[in-house]
């Protein structure tokens, strides 16, 4: 039911109180009307006695208590959806800012969705190649998977997401896929990279854009990937589509929502953001996955920004704690010349398992992986010895492993932008790396595989 | 019913007034939508509701329907193989009712109500019964036969019992109490989750919960009965752990909680359980198993209750005398769902905001665990034994909710990063890890596996500590500056490491070591280390040896090729005597000669 009211009480931050209200259920979408018409929307996040305490969108300012009119909606906030809303763009509210005839939709769809029945998913096990060495072969993506960038300010991960949504195929596979791009606090240049990116490849008519932009509101953002995700789950689940979404940057969805929880005056958590920032990232992140007996999947990949580089940081740590994994980047690596840089030893990917191996990738995939790890590690400590006491402190062996690590670093995890390798090249690079070490040294692979590729290293390199 | 009105909705936490007559913990329907909540606080007339599902909706005036009877779960056969929520909605239920997507105010019953099972009962008409009593057993699966009890606080004479197919609901049998009442019996019995089931005596671990992880087995043992909990920064390995030990630990039941966590980590084992073997019985490891999955995404009052709900099943089987573990995959998760809720009640906040009753609510939870002699006749033994993952911020150990669990759990698996990015699995830090249960597991180790295991295990662990001092002197003088025993000692710690410490879990062969043959690897590899102690040889060249190969094997030997690992001891003696004899020192010469004598 629709009521309408004019009993604005207090306004504090991004909330609004409104009085004498009745019949207002907790989470209803109000619209709040300005003294000069203008129109913004917002979200009941609590209702005590009659107040209701009101989240506006697009914020605050220029609201005047005496003059604004709230009006509650009597329903959730809604994505209208149809299949046209492929090649299109959105607010972070879903409303089309392109310059197109308006969407008639087919459904609308609460934007918070629901869980997923965890009975009802399907394990993703079907490998996405993207052509990156170091996700294809140490770090493998599968469709249905949450993978998250974890990077920083100025680290080129807009241009590895760019390039994963360019080069993303599912091996012996063509079926029907879609991109969703949800934008959330970057810059119009950043944004219009992407944009022009998804031109010059074809793409754009199969991707959904939903763009909030550095200048628009923040409160908006609490939003936008919600509506993000609630067009993916239309797409993949009813479309029977393969969703990949790319949400960045994360880091500015989270501080929109702490400054909520501030004005609330909540008991704030580690750093200031709320106790259950936990709970809210893993209803967003949750809404991937695979669904049994369903053909479509949404792949996510959320990209975020680590405050001082530090991924101990509640944004980053947390969205680890429920992601399948993370690629992380490195600032020294990117010193170094390495790109893109990826420090592949803390990145990691939950789900490769079921992903690789015979019939998928290749049977030595997995033991391979295991063995470059333990190699670069190995290598990486090497180096660090070599630092302190200077190389001719190394036994034969470490000097070995400084000079695997090294060429790992230069011609493994680096490629260029536009580089797109099979998942075999990657797996021969990789033993072609190997068989710098004597064989011994492969314990973590088996004796069949050793045979059956490591002298095909050794006579590449010949 | 009864019914109040609500006045206040934030988020899972509804206040309601009207409420007079009602208690704590007690279960409540909220709105005409009927959402399940609980009430956790009173004040006059006002009741503070936790709701186990969404709220979103709900609003100031709808009503709240009294139910007066405490959140509770229901149980009886049919149990095993299930799949539930926090508050023991069964999940394969709900998805054929309502579709993929978890919808709200679905009303099911935990234990389906049609199936028919058959009872045979061991008790007959005029026997005396008291509580705990075992009248009949159901097979459930063909691993669990489910044994009917009388219920905690009943005695009396059987005064008919019946045998054939029932469905839970059916009356099996009647019991006259002395005050000539007459009970009905069915299969299915009601529990509060809250309240601790009786037991009739306490009892301390002496066995060890072998879970076929060397790690574990061999240097931080778990006893049947006993706690241990797993706290990790994200990555480490928490999950994979949980999922090797609710796999190959040797318990009768496993409850497995998936709290707060990943919808596809449910998944993964709903995939792979019933496909697995269990070693002992060769049957599929799901006719074990029962699962509780609230995951992240599903409303957090009900990951709150998950625990509850989880600790309650496995005390259940524990009284029909089975040996139980339980899983719980993350107590941090219904420790923020704790924090949550109180936040909402305005309660004041402890460290990091926890509320100040975290620590005993997690040594109440902790407490739960153990080994017992069960209420009732025939006289039987039972225990749960209870693993929690621990999932502190950014890693921290200083984090409350770890601090409260190393306050009452015996065993502490401490996952470190660094050793999960060298990809060191499981990345238990060997030297911060311990385990209370060495001693008391003392005489049984002794006894079944082998008189001289623990001071193997002392040695290794020995050697483990010895080549952490080494390595730092290696970061300040270089390598060549050791001798040759103190590079022996990191050779075989590196042996110790690679070819025993890890274990990868999905490895067909690795992912499961016996006891048997974990005692054979270690053995193997001390035994290496002693006998190389005696010989004089270039470090390179003892590095070298092709029998370095063949330990480094031995986990990939399956369980029926023991006998290879154990004809390996003689090769290796064999080899390193072999080795020794080429040298040129005349230590070695000296030796040599009198092996020669020795011989002769
Ligand atoms: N014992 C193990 N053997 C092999 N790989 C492992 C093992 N333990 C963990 N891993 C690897 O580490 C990843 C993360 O482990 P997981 O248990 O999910 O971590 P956590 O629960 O601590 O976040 C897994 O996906 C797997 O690749
Ligand atoms: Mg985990």
């Amino acid at each position: 039911m629709r009521t309408e009211y004019q009993t604005v009480s207090d306004i504090s931050g991004p909330l609004l109180f409104v009085e004498g209200v009745s019949g207002i259920k907790y989470g209803e979408l109000c619209s709040v009307i300005l003294p000069d018409k203008e129109k913004r929307f917002g979200k009941v996040l609590e209702v005590h006695k009659d107040k209701a305490m009101v989240q506006v969108f697009e914020g605050t300012r220029g609201i005047d208590i005496p003059e604004s009119t709230v009006i509650f909606e009597g329903k959730m906030m809604e994505m209208p959806l149809s299949p046209d809303i492929l090649g299109r763009v959105f607010d972070g509210m879903g409303k089309a800012i392109d310059e197109k005839p308006p969407i008639l939709p087919e459904k609308r769809a609460d934007i918070n969705g629901s869980p997923i029945n965890p009975y009802a998913r399907a394990y993703p096990n079907e490998f996405i190649q993207t052509g990156i060495s170091s996700i294809d072969g140490l770090n493998p993506l599968v469709r249905g998977q949450k993978l998250p960038f974890f990077s920083g300010s100025g680290l080129p991960h807009n241009k590895l997401a760019a390039q994963v949504a360019r080069q993303a195929k599912v091996l012996a596979s063509k079926e029907k896929f879609a991109v969703v791009f949800a934008a959330m606090g970057i810059t119009f240049e950043e944004a219009n990279f992407f944009q022009t990116d998804f031109e010059e490849t074809g793409a754009l008519e199969r991707v959904v854009m939903f763009l909030n932009l550095a200048d628009d509101p923040a409160i908006e953002r609490l939003s936008t990937p919600k509506v993000a995700l609630t067009a993916a789950e239309y797409l993949a689940f009813d479309r029977e589509m393969h969703v990949l979404v790319i949400v960045t940057d994360m880091t500015n969805y989270c501080e929109a929502l702490r400054e909520v929880s501030a004005a609330r005056k909540e008991v704030p958590g580690r750093r200031g953001y709320p106790g259950y920032l936990y709970t809210d990232l893993a209803s967003l992140y949750e809404r991937a996955g695979r669904i049994r007996g369903k053909k479509g999947s949404i792949t996510l990949m959320p990209v975020l920004s680590m405050p001082e580089d530090d991924k101990t940081h509640p944004i980053p740590d947390l969205t680890g704690y429920i992601t399948e994994g993370q690629i992380i980047f490195s600032r020294s690596l990117e010193r170094k010349g390495v790109s893109p840089p990826i420090d592949v030893l803390p990145s990691l990917s939950r789900l490769k398992d079921k992903g690789i191996g015979k019939n998928k990738t290749r049977e030595d995939h997995a033991d391979l992986y295991n063995q470059l790890y333990a190699a670069y590690s190995r290598g990486k400590e090497a180096a660090e010895l070599s630092v302190i006491l200077g190389e001719a402190a190394l036994s034969d062996m470490d000097k070995l492993y400084l000079e695997f690590s090294d060429r790992f670093e230069s011609e493994y995890i680096s490629q260029g932008e536009y580089e797109n390798r099979t998942v075999e090249q990657t797996l021969d690079l990789g033993w072609n790396l190997l068989s710098l070490l004597p064989k011994r040294e492969l314990k973590r692979m088996r004796d069949e595989f050793i045979d059956k590729y490591y002298l095909k290293g050794e006579e590449e390199k010949e | 019913m009864k019914k109040g009105r609500i006045i206040r909705v934030s988020g899972p936490l509804v206040v309601a007034e009207e409420m007079k007559g009602s208690r704590m913990y007690d279960v409540v329907k909220v709105s005409d939508e009927r959402l399940m909540g609980e009430i956790i606080g009173l004040d006059g007339d006002k009741a503070s509701i936790q709701v186990y599902e969404e709220t979103e909706g709900i609003g100031v005036g709808e009503p709240v329907y009294i139910t007066g009877e405490p959140l509770s779960v229901s149980l009886g056969p049919g149990l095993i193989e299930s799949i539930y929520d926090g508050v023991q909605r069964p999940l394969d239920y709900i998805q054929k009712k309502v579709g993929d997507f978890i919808s709200r105010g679905i009303s099911v019953p935990p234990i389906d109500p049609d199936k028919k099972w058959k009872f045979t009962p061991t008790k007959k008409k005029g026997d005396q019964v008291q509580e705990g009593d075992i009248i009949g057993t159901v097979q459930e699966t063909v691993l669990v036969e489910h044994r009917i009890m009388v219920p905690p606080g009943m005695k009396g004479v059987i005064e008919d019992i019946k045998e054939g197919e029932f469905t839970v609901n059916d009356q099996i049998a009647v019991i006259e109490r002395e005050n000539g009442e007459k009970i009905e019996l069915q299969m299915q019995q009601r529990w509060g989750v809250r309240i601790p089931r009786p037991v009739n005596k306490r009892l301390p671990p002496i066995k060890p919960l072998f879970t076929g992880q060397r790690v574990i087995d061999t240097f931080f043992p778990i006893g049947r009965g006993g706690t241990a909990c797993i706290p990790g920064p994200f990555g480490s390995g928490k999950t994979v752990m949980q999922h090797q030990l609710a796999k190959w630990a040797e318990a009768e039941i496993v409850v497995y909680v998936g709290c707060g966590e990943r919808g596809n980590e449910m998944t993964d084992v709903l995939n792979e359980f019933p496909k697995l073997e269990d070693p002992t019985s060769g049957e599929p490891l799901m006719k074990r198993t029962i699962l509780i999955a609230n995951t992240s995404n599903m409303p957090v009052a009900a990951r709150e209750a998950s625990i509850y709900t989880g600790i309650t099943l496995a005390e259940y089987f524990r009284d029909m005398g089975y040996s139980v573990a339980l899983m719980a995959d993350s107590t941090s998760r219904w420790a923020e769902a704790l924090r949550e809720i109180s936040g909402r009640l305005e309660e004041m906040p402890g460290e990091e905001g926890y509320p100040a009753y975290l620590g005993s609510r997690v040594a109440q939870f902790y407490e739960r665990a153990g080994r017992v002699k069960c209420l009732g006749s025939p006289e039987r033994e039972g225990a749960v034994s209870v693993v929690g993952a621990v999932s502190p911020p950014g890693g921290d150990l200083s984090d409350p909710v770890v601090q409260n669990t190393l306050r009452v759990v015996k065993v502490f698996w401490s996952l470190k990063a660094e050793l999960a990015y060298a990809r060191h699995f499981p990345a238990i830090d060997w030297l911060t890890s311990y385990s209370l249960y060495h001693d008391s597991m003392l005489e049984y180790m002794k006894k079944e596996v082998a008189g001289d295991f623990l001071s193997l295990e002392r040695e290794a662990m020995r050697i483990l500590e010895e080549e952490d001092e080494l390595q730092e002197m290696v970061r300040l003088v270089g390598i060549d500056a050791l001798s040759f025993s103190e590079r022996l000692i990191l050779l075989a710690a590196r042996m110790l490491r690679e070819d025993f410490l890890h274990q990868n879990s999905f490895h067909e062969v690795d992912t499961y070591t016996s006891i048997k043959k974990q005692y054979c690897m270690l053995k193997n590899i001390m035994l290496f280390y002693r006998k190389a102690r005696e010989i004089d040889i270039d470090i390179e060249r003892l590095e070298e040896l092709d029998i370095l190969e063949d330990i480094a094997r031995m986990k990939f030997i399956e369980e029926k090729k023991l006998q290879y690992i154990e004809d390996l001891g003689n090769r290796i003696i064999k080899t390193i005597k072999e080795a020794g004899g080429k040298g040129e020192s005349p230590e070695r010469d000296r030796k040599e000669k009198e092996e020669v004598t020795d011989a002769n």
